[in-house]
């Protein structure tokens, strides 16, 4: 009960040098305010509630797990696939545009699975390897003329060739330091992009960068990018699938859960590490090389700490290691902050207090799996 | 089968391995007893290529493996059950044993989990079951049955003692005993002295990473100095 007192006195004692008397009285009210609903959250209703919060989404995961198999059939697929090629004639150019950039941050948030959820590996700088695979078409298309489909696969190798470079090195590393290294290095790569003018164009960026062609057509219009991230999404996600239940994915399901018995069974940890890390940068690679093409336009600007948090954050509230949790996490942070445009201020005020709560709630994501 | 010769380890400035030389026969059970921090698990972690060797050699069936890669061990036939069992506690049974086998070719290893299942029943009712949620003594079953999957020549088994009821230890330990005479050579860590001795061929006693004693089981567990510092006498 004392520490109720203390704990907002010492938070208003330690800004008062920096923030004057007002805005020392409000920390001093925020933290006060915190703590009651600390106390409220720790009362039985509040217990109850939380209980059958987490109990109903736990239905609705059931339910999910037991419709899995129909969802799998091919009638179902169809439907699904059906709606999402109708889809887009009901809405106008805003929304079409939405679905779009939802589509890549599902790529990339999939892909940042891999590393992260899968491997067990914290990211912090995967934005690092999405610039890479968008520059890299940037300056081959406009300087070299190379068309978009092949700047697809040179886009995802030289992301996955820089990753293995990178990757040998700061794979030594364990845990949080791992984590500190690859933050350091998303963000030397937006220094270096900002400062290397002669090759990147600096605060500039690159202008005119090639449109995706097919046959004589040139893919320009909302339609043609939705279209073409929808294929790019369907094959991300059928291998993804694919590699999460090979052999592979269980080695790195060890790997994440106890290290040195892996070794002992006799998984070679730091190649299959390094494997992630490359395969995971390889689709960030991919998804930069569809960002570049469809805005004909990059800077340094697009590729800040905040995307990979962002990705990060997909990732973590739809559930680590759990492809329809990711595309959820991928659906509620792209839609909501469009539909809710007017709170856009508060956009990372609402990450931060929707990520310690889910810490909170439900530690394994939305529809993380259950491990009880 | 295998032989350490005068290897040390150390853990930064401190020595934990100050020379040990032991050697293992084909078909034996070998224990090293010793107390608390006396470089037991340290000797099988560099057995096992997880604890780099700074001194001495380590020669399996002819080949040196000392700085050999941890994975590349396991494929030459030497599967480790590490110190408190180290399930993976989100696996199921099945999926743990299935990992033990990752090494080998998934066709070979069909009837080798049937095979585990008979030696440990108590795991057979439970093959869909989280690791995590065993009890000691059935994590301790598994962390064998995983490392038999690999099909071992040699088995190190780091303290399967630890943390089980004595009626477990037993059982543990007639297990280990049958894999033994199946053909399967073991190198046993133990605290629990009386025990392991009556299970080994030979032992080696260890004290601050340093062999002080060594012998046939039996002569071991009579002598005077053993019978004091470990067997309670």
């Amino acid at each position: 009960m004392r520490s109720s007192i203390l704990v907002p006195l010492a938070a208003g004692l330690l800004a008062f040098p920096f923030t004057g008397v007002r805005n020392a009285l409000s920390v001093f009210a925020v933290a006060c305010a915190a703590v009651f609903l600390l106390h409220v959250y720790r009362t039985a209703t509040v217990v109850a509630f939380r209980e059958s919060a987490d109990g109903s989404i736990d239905r609705l995961r059931g339910l999910l797990s037991t419709l899995a198999p129909y969802l799998r059939s091919s009638a179902a697929l169809s439907i699904i696939s059906i709606i999402f090629l109708i889809l887009p004639i009901l809405l106008n150019d805003y929304y079409r545009d939405i679905l779009t950039l939802t589509g890549m941050y599902i790529v990339l948030a999939l892909g940042l699975n891999i590393i992260v959820g899968q491997a067990g590996l914290l990211n912090l700088g995967y934005v690092a390897f999405y610039a890479v695979g968008a520059y890299t078409y940037a300056i081959l298309s406009t300087r070299f003329g190379l068309s978009f489909w092949p700047g697809l696969f040179v886009g995802a190798l030289t992301a996955g060739a820089a990753a293995t470079l990178l990757g040998f090195v700061t794979l030594r590393l364990r845990g949080d330091y791992f984590a500190i290294v690859t933050l350091g290095l998303g963000e030397i790569t937006r220094i270096v992009l900002n400062n290397w003018s002669s090759l990147t164009g600096g605060p500039n960026g690159i202008a005119r960068i090639g449109r995706p062609m097919i046959g004589g057509y040139v893919l320009s219009s909302t339609f043609d990018f939705y279209y073409l991230i929808v294929l790019i999404v369907a094959v991300t996600i059928y291998a993804v699938h694919r590699l999460m239940f090979s052999r592979i994915g269980r080695a790195w399901i060890a790997i994440r859960g106890d290290e040195v018995a892996a070794e002992a069974m006799g998984i070679n940890t730091f190649r299959l590490k390094l494997l992630a890390f490359v395969l995971g940068s390889a689709w960030a690679g991919l998804t930069g090389v569809f960002f570049a093409a469809k805005m004909a336009f990059v800077s340094p600007e697009s590729f800040t700490f905040f995307e990979s948090v962002m990705i990060l954050c997909m990732v973590v509230l739809g559930g680590m290691g759990s492809i329809p949790g990711i595309i959820l996490g991928a659906f509620l942070l792209i839609a909501l902050p469009e539909v809710f445009r007017d709170f856009q201020d508060y956009r990372m005020l609402a990450f931060g207090v929707a990520l310690v709560l889910m810490m909170i709630f439900r530690p394994q994501g939305l529809l993380g799996a259950v491990k009880k | 089968m295998l032989e350490l010769t005068g290897i040390v380890v150390s853990y930064g400035m401190i020595e934990a391995l100050k020379g040990v030389s032991l050697r293992v026969e084909q078909g034996e059970i070998v224990a090293l007893i010793g107390a608390n921090g006396a470089g037991k698990s340290t000797t099988l972690m560099s057995i096992s290529g997880i604890s780099l060797l700074r001194q001495g050699s380590i020669v399996y069936n002819g080949v040196p493996i000392a700085g050999r890669p941890a994975h590349e061990i396991v494929r030459m036939g030497v599967s480790q059950v590490p110190e408190g069992r180290r399930i993976f506690s989100r696996m199921t049974v099945t999926e743990n044993l299935e990992m033990g086998a990752f090494v080998r070719n998934k066709r070979e290893t069909v009837g080798d989990m049937e095979r585990c299942f008979e030696m440990f029943p108590a795991l057979a009712g439970r093959r869909r079951q989280l690791g995590g949620t065993l009890s000691g003594g059935e994590q301790q079953m598994l962390a064998i049955g995983r490392a038999l999957m690999a099909r071992p020549k040699l088995l190190l088994l780091d303290e399967p003692s630890l943390g089980l009821a004595p009626i477990i230890v037993s059982r543990i330990f007639k297990i280990i005993k049958e894999i033994n005479q199946q053909g399967t050579t073991v190198l046993l860590v133990e605290q629990n002295a009386k025990a392991a001795l009556r299970l080994a061929h030979r032992a080696y006693v260890m004290e601050t990473g340093k062999i002080v004693l060594q012998g046939q089981a039996a002569v071991l567990e009579n002598d005077p100095g053993i019978k004091k510092a470990y067997l309670g006498e």
